[in-house]
């Protein structure tokens, strides 16, 4: 597994890039979504995976016997992937009203409030 | 003692909480805002006077010891940074009561207002890097809204561009989470600190640094990443742009002292260049921007940025006597380029724009309000005696000090155009005389539809020209507590064993 994970990580840091450099508000967000992915799976790639040993203490022992998997990144995942679920959703209404009000599906028409002459 | 702590962030949580429950009814909204920043207020004086005592406060949340639980940490700068959030939420707040118009505060500006002071705060007193990204994230959600909050066209497009950058910081500053997470096993800043040292690839914890220097870059608005605040700062109401001005950029300059003093102390030129060349860039890039702007708010906002500037130039310096500098920096900046938000909005209010070409006449019809504007652009130019020419002095004295010729012309430069800036709002706003088709009818109807200034809106800004002037005045302590929060800050061992529990 990690020797994939990495590959994937890229490839979705690279598509995340390609989506957000396009004009369109849609590709914008979905971009960011898939940014938000690639920088939780480095999280937790880069914590060291462990398979099939679970963090318990066995029956006998006084403390965790090696090797054993590390719990704190899974919670730091989930965590981050809530929070970044609240945030997209925020994301998603604020690209929609600002369709619906700047009358516009293209980023680069949002150029009105850097203009120095206004 | 820890109890302390915890009541700087209960008491604007809950008074967020509580005006929630009195939706759309602005009046009792106002009164818990009022209560709720009061009282979080004096818990900070409370705060910094026991903090005063015992160095530095440490709260371990559950009673879970140093590095499994979340650490939350007072030491002498989150404390000073928490005071300045109360101070500056209630000056803004009772600022907005006067000014914000009722659509807004009838969809939730208090209860934002409280939870942005709720978050800012728990941002400088968190000891633990992924509470800290917890934070930032509650932050940028409440900032987020207040910046949408009225959806009007000019708000949505600076929305749109604030909140695409912003969670791109957050992304990177995850990474950089993980990456100290991979090579120290620990997520407190205390003990990250200490098993840093022993990771035998210096090269990423660079990797690491950068990730963070990109997030926090973002957030604080240094060169090349500040594009979101030109376009964006200046399309909310006046009282949001001034909280956001005191507060949002500051948050992320705290992350860099932090980050910077505590946990990226090793030697790496790389770093170190990185820091000067963004520290020249920004306080440089910054002002030339100012510069070309014709119009109240976004000169403003733009100068921001090479504020910022300052504030890097002296952690790439490094010295005692620069970080001594900063402290004093952010102590006159929140005040003075609040105050100027505050009287660009009160300006508006009398005049209704803030076109400088529009605008004129203000120092004949009303003296005061010039005076009070002078006393912060001067101050935010860096002249003596105010407060920001002991800012600046500091600034460039640790430069010379530690052979950091460069800086020093940049800064001087940069001063020199801060004050070309401040004098064309002078000139135009205050100064020339009105435009000709400006008819005495348009302000009168403007006049009834916004009523002439009131107490609320002039009261926080009178207060806080009365702070700053202050802290020109009584320069000598706060230069001396500004010294104890350096030394404290380049002696991280004190943090590390305070935090860590090995005092004992």
């Amino acid at each position: 597994m990690e020797d994939v994970l990495p590959f994937l990580i890229g490839g979705l840091y690279a598509g995340g890039v390609y989506l957000v450099l396009h004009k369109s508000f849609v590709k914008l967000i979905i971009g960011l979504i898939i940014l938000g992915y690639a920088s939780n799976l480095m999280l937790f790639t880069i914590s060291r995976i462990t398979r099939g040993a679970p963090a318990l203490v066995p029956e006998g022992a006084e403390a965790l016997v090696e090797p054993y998997a590390d719990p704190l990144p899974q919670a730091l995942v989930l965590t981050a992937i809530v929070i970044g679920f609240g945030i997209q959703a925020f994301a998603i209404v604020l690209i929609k009203v600002g369709y619906r009000i700047v009358a516009t599906d293209n980023l680069d028409d949002l150029n009105t409030t850097d203009r120095l002459d206004d | 003692m820890e109890n302390e702590l915890l009541l700087v962030l209960l008491i604007p949580l809950l008074g967020g909480i509580i005006s929630l429950f009195f939706w759309m009814d602005v009046k009792r909204q106002k009164i818990v805002f009022l209560i709720s920043t009061i009282a979080m207020t004096l818990a900070a004086i409370n705060l910094m006077r026991s903090v005063l005592e015992n160095e530095v406060i440490t709260l371990q949340s559950a009673g879970w010891d140093a590095p499994f639980g979340i650490s939350l940490v007072a030491d002498y700068l989150s404390t000073f940074m928490v005071l300045l959030t109360g101070i500056m939420g209630l000056a803004v707040g009772i600022y907005s009561m006067g000014d914000m118009d009722r659509a807004r505060m009838r969809f939730g500006f208090f209860p934002l207002m409280s939870f942005l002071l709720f978050s800012v705060s728990g941002a400088f007193l968190s000891g633990d890097i992924f509470n800290l990204y917890v934070w930032f994230e509650i932050m940028l959600i409440s900032s987020f809204v207040l910046m949408a909050l009225g959806n009007t066209k000019a708000q949505l497009e600076g929305a749109i561009k604030y909140v695409t950058l912003n969670i791109m910081a957050s992304i990177f500053f995850l990474a950089g989470i993980g990456v100290l997470y991979g090579l120290t096993g620990t997520l407190n800043m205390a003990d990250i600190a200490l098993r840093i040292h022993s990771v035998p690839d210096e090269g990423l914890i660079t990797l690491a640094a950068v990730f963070f220097f990109i997030a926090f870059g973002v957030k604080s608005a240094v060169f090349p990443l500040f594009s979101w605040l030109p376009a964006s700062y200046h399309t909310p109401p006046v009282a949001i742009t001034a909280i956001f001005a005191a507060l949002l950029t500051k948050v992320g300059v705290y992350a860099f002292i932090r980050f910077f003093t505590l946990i990226f102390t090793h030697e790496s030129p790389f770093l170190d260049n990185l820091l000067i060349f963004t520290a020249a860039t920004t306080m440089f890039i910054g002002v030339l921007g100012a510069a070309a702007q014709m119009e109240f708010r976004k000169i403003l906002s733009v100068h921001i940025i090479s504020q910022i500037g300052y504030l890097i130039m002296g952690l790439a310096i490094g010295t005692k006597l620069a970080i001594t500098g900063v402290v004093y920096f952010i102590i006159h900046i929140v005040f003075v380029k609040t105050n100027l938000f505050l009287i660009s909005g009160i300006v508006n209010r009398l005049k209704g724009s803030y076109e400088l070409k529009k605008l004129g006449g203000v120092y004949h019809t009303y003296p005061f309000l010039a005076l009070l504007f002078v006393i912060s652009a001067f101050s935010l130019a860096g002249f003596p005696p105010l407060s920001g020419f002991w800012a600046k002095f500091a600034l460039v004295k640790a430069g010379l000090v530690g052979d950091a010729y460069f800086l020093v012309l940049v800064a001087l430069a940069t001063g020199f155009l801060t004050l070309y800036s401040m004098s064309k709002i002078w000139n135009e706003v205050f100064w020339k005389k009105k435009p000709e088709e400006e008819t005495n009818l348009e302000i009168e109807t403007l006049k009834k539809e916004r009523g002439v200034i009131n107490r609320q809106v002039l009261l926080p800004v009178i207060a806080i020209t009365v702070l700053s002037v202050g802290v020109a005045i009584w320069a000598e302590p706060i230069f001396y507590f500004a010294e104890m929060t350096a030394e404290q800050l380049l002696n991280p061992e004190i943090y590390i064993v305070n935090v860590l529990g090995m005092a004992q």
